[in-house]
């Protein structure tokens, strides 16, 4: 025990001072994260809800796209897929556009962060959405096309509002998903707070303090990620929406496995 | 005017995985009319009405509505049918996450277009008319059947529909409710809405229909006025059915 | 070089020999994993108020922090501690232990899946215990049973039934999270493409193709553990 505080307390070359000065340098990603599992989360749900509605109400053909997109992108590390779209897209894109227009445009790390974090979520999110328009009844699709609501309006303004709200347990989970892979886009160089903490800990090598400090704040943005979304829920809870059932039991999932 | 029927039912036939559910089904409605279809269960009520609005549409035969051809509209064209002819669900299917009077609104925004304003007006005045102003702000779960099926009832007749198609509004509901929801009912009839009704209520039919429709095994078997269903087990398959029906209920 | 050429002689075989590497790790981490997840969630469904508290902290904790976190902490964070250690042992006689905290990359990344998806496989098992009915452990006594046969011969086979689908994601998931072997210098498939994607710079090649692997990974561990799945579920009655 002795040995833990003493780790804590001194690492061989930091000061208290530089120590301080590096943390505050690490707590500044906390920024650059939020904002990455924000632009992710909102690529996410742009993709996913149509995903998920071709899924369920679309052409046959579209039915197979949406399949091998969430075949996809579920199937492959959020690390490759990172540095296939950084390395490889972008650079794609990148000299094409220098042979098109003859400028040079530079793609940044973060834009390939939001990327590939968003194209991986949209496939995550289009499943919960998928299961949550699943578990309406279908009555409700029925008497919205009697009243004379075309197909896309019956889905748009009777389906969509209801499994958006259904999803919300399940997005919980997906956003400390995001939150635990955005850690990965360090490998990119997005200075978020692991980018930060590698650089910080190759300089000072105040190793565990500043391990323990991005530990704590990845956990503390997990819990309050996890509780707005609940306040989330209960402002727009509608009464008796849905499958008592089917909430209830999420609800107990989000409890267990979220708030830990 | 009175020659050519407000709605008619052509020679419709429906088939759902080889088994024929609705075979060569015809039938009219004048302006005004109330005529009530019985049968027993998994007789092709229920879709002869859904191919009637086009949910399903038919895989053979036509309907026309004032004189028009559902079968040679366009898709679009399909919607707006469907917008004059009202129809009431067994189990109401009420939208679950808008409250009672935006229920009634939410097609004449979305589907006609209307003002945020005027519709909302629109569907106080439709609750209104079936009693039920108190309960706008409330959630479907918050209603009782009998509430349900009459926000249902004011949910349709906001989209000022020609014909209603009601399939049995009563049967999902507890006994001492079915009667607010049968006085709607009635009162729309006497005020000369045409309606098609499925309904097990024999004694609601008998006082106000001119025509009971029985239909059995996807046919209709027989037609005529009410009195077609006396006669006890003797009488005609109506009749029959009739009697099974009040040894079972005890009437 | 023929772009058949490349394949050939450097993509297809690099990435092969990461393939293998990749498998070295998932296997033996996947096992200790489930095991570890295995006790930890008998151990908070069952065991004794303060090692519920212990094993719930050692869960939240690593369920709650990105596994890269958890990874670099074992390979870069460890080794600091190593050196702490050395300094106040060596002066005292004591013999080189702490050069125990030195982890090779492989071991590191071994030590870092188990202990994360250990954590991951806890839930499962602990839900899946818990949803078992009181009932058939006191059925299980009433007939006779001691509380140990009555856990191992009645709550553990059906927990086990209960938690496959999770447990089985959770092996998808880690042979996805393999690839982050690569912060702690392991060159597996990801390793592999890119050390030859720098070499050749032909990015979006090398990528692709691990990406193929991977997915050819999971698509085959899928079909394995839903018929894995198919075979020990317990008979429902049909749902209306």
């Amino acid at each position: 025990m002795e040995f833990l505080t003493a780790a804590l307390s001194s690492d061989i070359l930091a000061g208290l001072t530089e120590f301080s000065q590096s943390a505050l340098f690490v707590a500044r990603g906390t920024g650059y994260t939020v904002a990455l599992i924000l632009g992710a989360m909102i690529l996410g749900l742009a993709l996913g809800l149509p995903l998920s509605t071709f899924e369920v109400y679309g052409a046959g053909w579209l039915r197979k796209i949406t399949w091998v997109y969430v075949w996809f992108f579920r199937g492959i590390p959020i690390l490759v897929l990172l540095f296939l779209i950084y390395f490889g897209v972008f650079d794609i894109i990148e000299s094409t556009v220098y042979k098109l227009f003859e400028t040079r445009i530079s793609l940044t790390p973060f834009t390939a962060s939001v990327i590939a974090l968003g194209l991986a979520s949209a496939a995550y999110q289009s499943q919960i959405f998928k299961g949550a328009i699943l578990s309406l009844p279908a009555g409700q699709f029925q008497a919205a096309r009697a009243l004379g609501f075309s197909r896309s309006q019956a889905i748009i303004h009777i389906i969509l509002p209801q499994a958006m709200r259904l999803s919300i347990p399940a997005w919980s989970n997906e956003y400390s998903i995001l939150l635990k892979d955005s850690a990965v886009a360090y490998v990119l160089g997005t200075m978020e707070i692991m980018a930060r903490t590698r650089f910080m800990t190759s300089t000072t090598f105040a190793h565990i303090r500043l391990y323990l400090l991005a530990g704590l704040l990845y956990y503390l943005l997990t819990w309050l990620g996890v509780k707005v979304l609940f306040k989330i829920e209960a402002k727009t809870r509608i009464p008796g929406l849905g499958h008592d059932a089917w909430r209830a039991d999420d609800q107990l999932v989000l409890k267990k496995r979220d708030l830990f | 005017m009175s020659a050519q029927p407000l709605l008619e039912v052509s020679h419709v036939s429906r088939i759902i995985d080889g088994k024929t559910i609705l075979d060569d089904v015809s039938l009219s409605l004048g302006r005004g009319e109330l005529k009530v279809i019985i049968g027993p269960s998994g007789g092709g009520k229920s879709t002869l009405l859904q191919c009637v609005n086009f949910l399903q549409p038919p895989d053979s035969g036509d309907v026309f509505l004032d004189g028009q051809s559902a079968r040679e509209m366009s898709r679009q064209n399909i919607c707006a049918f469907r917008q004059k002819i009202g129809m009431i669900f067994q189990d109401f299917n009420l939208f679950d996450h808008l409250c009672a009077r935006d229920n009634v609104a939410i097609a004449l925004q979305k589907v006609k277009g209307q003002k945020k304003a005027l519709a909302r007006q629109r569907a106080m005045a439709e609750l209104e008319r079936v009693g039920l102003v108190e309960q706008a702000h409330l959630y479907p779960s918050q209603l009782s059947g009998g509430q349900k099926q009459r926000v249902s009832l004011a949910r349709a007749l906001a989209m000022d529909p020609m014909v209603m198609l009601l399939d049995e509004p009563t049967s999902a509901l507890d006994p001492e409710l079915i009667g607010e929801v049968l006085n709607v009912i009635a009162q729309l009839s006497r005020s000369g809405m045409t309606m098609l009704m499925v309904t097990h209520q024999i004694g609601f039919a008998r006082h106000l229909t001119k025509e009971i429709i029985f239909m059995e095994a996807g046919r209709v078997v027989e037609t005529g006025p009410p009195e077609l269903l006396e006669g006890g087990p003797e009488g005609g398959r109506a009749a029959a059915f009739c009697a099974k029906l009040a040894e079972v209920t005890g009437r | 070089m023929s772009t058949w050429e490349f394949y050939k002689e450097f993509l297809i075989p690099a990435t092969n020999k990461g393939l293998w590497v990749s498998i070295q790790l998932i296997v033996p981490s996947a096992l200790l994993g489930l095991i570890l997840g295995l006790l930890v969630g008998a151990g908070r469904a069952m065991g004794p108020k303060s090692l519920k508290k212990a094993l719930n902290f050692y869960v939240a904790v690593f369920r709650g922090t990105p596994l890269v976190v958890q990874l670099v902490m074992w390979f870069y964070g460890l080794p600091s501690l190593a050196l702490i250690l050395e300094g106040y042992l060596k002066p005292l006689g004591w013999p080189p232990i702490w050069q125990w905290l030195l982890l090779s990359p492989y071991a590191a990344a071994v030590l870092g899946f188990t202990l994360c998806s250990g954590a991951y496989q806890s839930e499962y098992i602990r839900g899946a215990i818990l949803s078992i009915k009181k009932g058939q452990f006191l059925a299980a006594q009433a007939l006779g049973f001691s509380r140990s046969q009555a856990f191992w011969s009645i709550t553990a086979p059906v927990a086990l039934r209960l938690a496959a689908p999770g447990c089985g994601n959770e092996i998808i998931y880690l042979i996805k999270y393999s690839s982050l072997a690569l912060v702690v210098t392991v060159v597996e498939i990801t390793g592999q493409a890119k050390m030859v994607a720098s070499l050749y710079f032909r990015h979006l090649e090398c990528y692709l193709l691990a990406a193929l692997y991977y997915l050819a990974m999971v698509t085959v561990a899928t079909l394995i553990l839903r018929w894995l799945e198919k075979k020990l579920a317990i008979p429902e009655p049909a749902r209306e």
